[in-house]
């Protein structure tokens, strides 16, 4: 069990779909299905190298969600030093559920939607695996 | 003369409500309110990018939106690409307004969207500002 929530960060990504995706799940999972047990933390605060979100990142086992092949969650958490526990790729999913096509950036749409719903299950077992504990 | 589009480039800091805000705000202007006249990128790809991201700043006057005071997507581009042509921090301009941060990061009420409007037209003035100058 590890002492720890486990941090699951997302990709930040805001030209596709696909960014938008991994967020919603994201949050799904940290506000909803696993509250408690996992958390998030800004990607941004990683990209300008904050001291404080670098040392969580190290410390904590992480997921990374990534919406596109550029893999920014995972680069910007293994340049920051952090253990990359799992990592999801939306377009893994996409691949898996060709009949799905997400196309609203902004506000997810019917198929993003159940994309989300569909990645956030896939992490929150995840979560389960790692057992993330902590912040009750 | 062809004017340089501006750029337009969001926080989305995954570790508050905030985040989602500048983001929804800068999705708006991007698709809405200054489509065509405004491009924008993916924040950590400043950092996982190659060299071809961090031209951007140079390439197009960027606005920073900013969730929080942190004003990561200020001080990342700043680092990694170029001097930015404007910040907009949106806690300080909730602030200014008496409003409260949106409840949930993932689902926005219609109070929210009406900050969300406030912030895209604080976001809309710059990138006015920034065109006028072009002009001079």
């Amino acid at each position: 069990m590890n002492e720890r929530p486990i941090l699951i960060i997302p990709c930040s990504g805001i030209g596709k779909p696909f960014g938008t995706i991994g967020r919603d799940a994201t949050f799904r999972v940290v506000d909803e299905l696993r509250k408690g047990r996992a958390d998030t933390n800004c990607l941004s605060l990683l990209v300008m190298g904050d001291e404080e979100a670098t040392e969580q990142i190290r410390e904590s086992e992480c997921i990374a969600v990534d919406g596109c092949p550029l893999e920014c969650a995972r680069k910007n958490i293994e340049i920051a030093g952090g253990r990359i526990a799992a990592h999801f790729r939306v377009m893994d999913l996409l691949r898996e559920n060709r009949g799905l096509r997400p196309r609203q950036v902004t506000f997810l749409d019917e198929d993003g939607t159940k994309l989300a719903e569909m990645l956030a299950e896939r992490i929150a077992v995840k979560v389960d695996e790692l057992g993330g504990e902590g912040l009750d | 003369m062809i004017k340089p589009k501006v750029g337009v480039v969001s926080c989305s800091g995954e570790c508050c409500s905030l985040g989602t805000l500048s983001r929804i705000a800068t999705r708006r202007v991007l698709e809405d309110l200054k489509a065509g006249e405004t491009v924008t990128i993916c924040l950590p790809l400043f950092l996982a990018g190659d060299s071809g991201e961090r031209m951007f700043a140079k390439q197009f006057p960027t606005v920073a939106v900013d969730g929080c005071h942190k004003l990561c997507a200020t001080k990342a581009i700043e680092k990694y690409s170029g001097k930015t042509a404007a910040t907009v921090d949106v806690e300080s301009l909730l602030e200014e307004q008496g409003s409260s941060p949106p409840a949930s990061r993932r689902v926005f009420t219609p109070e929210d969207m009406a900050m969300v409007a406030v912030v895209a037209g604080a976001i809309v003035e710059k990138v006015d500002g920034i065109k006028e100058a072009q002009d001079v």
